[in-house]
């Protein structure tokens, strides 16, 4: 049995171990409300855009005249891009693993097509740059908060390859929001633009013509389908890092409590061998 | 009056306005576009410039750099890439921001991405011109 002062001592650095996962924990359920928030926010945008991206596409679906448009047109298959979102930190439970661990399973399923990565996040770049993956660009220290500007650099990355002809198709992996303690990775398909077919009512009045329309706000269907997941994501990982932190502290105040009983194990059965000691001492003397 | 219809104004970040409103002018991008009630189903292009709409017979303004209209069931959606309320917008940070610009396509220095400057320049103006 460990001597009491050792465990004394184990019990002390356990108990600086849970106020830091606790402090962490607070820190991020801050965060999440925020992140939360923001995800609430952004949703009518999102949804606007993808109405009005239906009308067009509907309009340009009943001409059929001219070429489509680049990024909704299909293409043969021959090269497949995956944008990784991952965190930059760690200490978030299995966040960056499982979308991690999605995002292998994908890249080694593919046979046929060669396969690219753009990541978002140090941790998934980091994973990858020591495999044989390509990673076409790698984008950091996102922060706290994403920001539109920031969503609007990647897209018009995102868009450079794509009508370059470097990708034929392009999937965004991130965490779907679920709530704080379900995060659900997720893969969705960026480009080519599939617009949802949902029929408009009346005849639409366009100006521009819906074909100057489309090359407008594809780029910002775009950028606001990866600023959603961004939004998402971060939400995610604080959510995940919650959690965490929450088991952490618990599991730190279960071990506290283990070796709380121990010494006291090991402090009675110290005084009472040296009783019996004592006993015996005197005994040896009559 | 024809009485009013639904304005609603959303950016990236957040819904910005959502209100009924008596009538609604937009910058377009062929011009200018005046919204009135039971308006035909409409898609625009909305350029930099400033929105000016009258709610309960008083004559606001909200300053968008860009972005799309849909009109439809009386009912407008702006879709704008930033949108802000003229009381929202900070004044002095504006008149910087359009002297930053103004300086640097006069110094038209080789590394000076001129358009951007520009277009800088013009949000800034289109800022000032809706805090007034």
């Amino acid at each position: 049995m460990a001597g009491v002062r050792e465990i004394r001592r184990r019990i002390r650095s356990v108990s600086n171990m849970q106020q830091i996962t606790k402090a962490m924990k607070m820190v991020a359920a801050a965060k999440l409300r925020r992140a939360q928030e923001k995800v609430v926010a952004s949703r009518p945008y999102a949804q606007q855009i993808q109405n009005v991206l239906a009308r067009l596409a509907q309009v340009q679906a009943q001409v059929q005249t001219e070429e489509a448009h680049p990024l909704l047109t299909k293409r043969p298959v021959k090269k497949i891009g995956y944008v990784l979102i991952t965190a930059d930190a760690g200490l978030c439970g299995g966040y960056n693993s499982n979308l991690i661990r999605l995002a292998r399973g994908l890249v080694e399923e593919q046979a046929e097509q060669e396969v690219a990565l753009l990541t978002v996040g140090r941790k998934g770049s980091d994973y990858f740059v020591r495999r044989q993956v390509e990673i076409l660009s790698r984008f950091t220290g996102l922060g706290d908060s994403p920001d539109f500007n920031q969503a609007r650099k990647i897209a018009s990355e995102i868009i450079g390859l794509y009508t370059a002809g470097e990708l034929d198709e392009v999937y965004l992996i991130y965490s779907k929001f679920i709530s704080a303690l379900t995060q659900q990775p997720t893969v969705a398909k960026l480009l080519p633009i599939e617009p949802s077919t949902e029929k408009a009512e009346g005849e639409y009045i366009f100006d521009p013509s819906p074909e100057q329309l489309l090359e407008q706000l594809l780029p910002s269907y775009i950028e606001s389908q990866v600023f959603s997941a961004l939004l998402e994501s971060k939400a995610s990982e604080m959510g995940a890092r919650m959690t965490a932190m929450d088991s952490a502290t618990e599991n730190a105040k279960e071990m506290i409590d283990k070796l709380t009983l121990a010494m006291n194990r090991a402090r009675q059965a110290a005084i009472t061998t040296e009783i019996s000691e004592i006993v015996g001492g005197a005994a040896a003397l009559e | 009056m024809a009485g009013t219809f639904n304005f609603n104004v959303v950016a990236p970040d957040g819904q910005v306005f959502n209100k009924e409103v008596e009538f609604v002018v937009v910058p377009g991008v062929t011009g200018e576009i005046g919204i009135l009630p039971n308006h035909a189903p409409l898609v625009a292009g909305l350029g930099i410039g400033v929105i000016r709409y009258k709610d309960e017979g008083v004559d606001k303004k909200i300053a968008i750099s860009g972005g799309f209209m849909e009109v439809a069931n009386n009912k407008v959606t702006v879709l704008a890439k930033t949108a802000e309320k003229a009381e929202d917008i900070d004044v002095e940070r504006a008149k910087a921001a359009k002297e930053r610009a103004e300086k640097r396509l006069q110094e038209r220095k080789p590394e000076t991405d001129v358009v951007r400057a520009q277009i800088a320049l013009q949000r800034a103006l289109v800022r000032l011109k809706a805090a007034e």
